[in-house]
């Protein structure tokens, strides 16, 4: 239960579903934690549950697609830690339509968040992870970064951005002691979908095709997170760690 | 240092090439949380690793069905059953096409395919009549996706493990079986030790091809190879995992 022992991390969007289980994880880890979310009550609710079972944590409320909200943040993480060892991007908004049904304003927000919220994020905290000597960011793609769903258009050439993203700030990188790696989830039972699997059940499209038949549960996702933002991953920069049951080996 | 979060106390793995170099690391980490193991090799030292009620040591050449049958047997009958293999005996050739022979080409694939190809069968029935899931992690290489000149065989062997994989894990996932393949780029083991004499300075001098500007540690690979093994990766199969410094990724 040591993985992080003397580790500070950040992770955006910490009050969703995967989120929540990795913040646990990495409390659970020995991790000190900086904890970002644009919902500000769940974040307190969140930071306040953490804190009361033994974890340092600093809550920041902070929109990701702000660049001043960025630099009010790492300003709170100096003055609170004075360092900084591992970011973890998981703020994430999803918009389904494909190419026609798109509007202008569901591009420009999903683009916004995912893919400009995680340029920002790394450029935040690039300075204090090169001087921690030994940094991971672990950004969130998706298999829909990788395969072609024929919908949610703006999501997938967003997730699609951040795969491209990790693997170049990876080598940018690499010999200043940050790695960066990136993970992409299938389906998991998140507050974000479950009103889809709720009504579709086993019948989801994607429920069908994925070999392992089910969605993931949170607690299944988190551990990549761990592994990527922990020493045990010492070799490992520019790489993807795809969670999705198979979806992706058809 | 036992963890028993990895959950792999008292489960049962067996590994191929496990006398050196990422297999010998391997079996060290399992050992490490409480994991039984099967250690073949075709080289009579994997005798060395023998350890009461834990370690249980075979030689065999894995391009012989017979190899594959009778270590997944032992595992039945030593250990009771088979929870995890890991693919991790392999060869390599160097040399161009219009000088590779038919005798490296078989020799080459027998080790690294069609072996991979044998036992991931053979613990494949028994992982699925026994009805408890099972985890076979593959050790692959960059080459699984990208392609090196004057290593046709090595390349070839190689991709075919990637898709091997994929196809375990569609045909697994029903079962619980998941199978993954970790894609290492160059790690100072003695792979080459029969066949160059300044092999570790030869494998050293890769060293600038990888953006992390060195080559691996075998310890950093078994850390890949135990996630993927582990419930950790529960939600992951069919997936590959480059612990590559950051080769492909540039």
């Amino acid at each position: 239960m040591t993985r992080l022992d003397g580790k500070v991390a950040l992770i955006t969007g910490a009050t969703g579903g995967i989120g929540t289980a990795t913040a646990d994880l990495f409390a659970e880890e020995g991790a000190r934690l900086v904890l970002t979310d644009r919902d500000g009550a769940a974040l307190e609710e969140l930071a306040t549950r953490l804190a009361s079972s033994g974890a340092d944590v600093l809550p920041v409320r902070l929109d990701v697609s702000s660049a001043e909200d960025w630099s009010a943040a790492v300003e709170a993480v100096r003055e609170r830690f004075g360092v900084l060892h591992v970011l973890v991007t998981l703020a994430g908004v999803v918009d389904w339509p494909g190419i026609e049904g798109t509007t202008e304003e569901g591009w420009d927000r999903v683009i916004a968040v995912n893919q400009k919220g995680t340029w920002l994020a790394m450029r935040a905290v690039m300075p204090l992870l090169r001087a921690s000597g030994n940094g991971s960011v672990v950004t969130t793609s998706s298999v829909l970064g990788l395969v072609g769903s024929g919908a949610a258009a703006a999501y997938q050439a967003s997730k699609g951005a951040v795969r491209l993203l990790t693997k170049t700030a990876a080598v940018e990188y690499a010999t200043q002691g940050v790695r960066v790696n990136s993970v992409h989830p299938g389906v998991v039972a998140t507050p974000m979908i479950q009103e889809i699997l709720d009504e579709q059940g086993d019948q989801q499209p994607d429920i069908v095709r994925t070999p392992m038949r089910r969605a993931a549960l949170p607690h299944e996702i988190a551990p990549a997170y761990l592994f990527l933002a922990s020493d045990e991953s010492s070799y490992v920069t520019g790489s993807e760690l795809v969670v999705d049951g198979g979806l992706t080996a058809h | 240092m036992s963890e028993p979060h990895d959950g792999l106390e008292g489960a049962v793995a067996l590994v191929t090439g496990a006398s050196r170099g990422v297999g010998r690391a391997t079996v060290a980490w399992l050992r490490a949380r409480g994991a039984r193991v099967v250690a073949s090799d075709l080289r009579p030292e994997v005798r060395e690793l023998a350890e009461p009620d834990a370690v249980a040591c075979l030689v065999g050449d894995v391009a012989d069905e017979e190899t594959a049958v009778r270590s997944v047997a032992l595992a039945g009958e030593r250990f009771g059953r088979l929870d995890i293999l890991v693919n991790n005996a392999g060869r390599t050739v160097n040399k161009p096409l219009t000088e590779t022979t038919v005798r490296d080409w078989d020799g080459l694939m027998g080790v690294n395919a069609r072996g991979a190809f044998l036992h991931a069968r053979e613990a494949f029935r028994a992982m699925r009549a026994r009805g408890e899931g099972g985890a076979i992690v593959n050790v692959g290489s960059y080459t699984c996706t990208v392609a090196l000149p004057e290593g046709s065989a090595y390349s070839a062997s190689k991709g075919a493990l990637a898709q091997l994989t994929k196809v375990i894990a569609l045909e697994g996932g029903p079962h619980g079986i998941r199978a993954n393949v970790v894609a290492p780029g160059v790690v100072e083991t003695d792979l080459l030790d029969d066949i160059r004499d300044d092999s570790r300075a030869y494998l050293r001098s890769f060293a600038g091809a990888h953006p992390l500007g060195r080559v691996a540690q075998p310890a950093e690979i078994a850390e890949v190879i135990g996630f993927l093994a582990s419930p950790r990766s529960s939600f992951m199969t069919g997936a590959v995992v480059a612990a590559d410094g950051g080769f492909t990724a540039a």
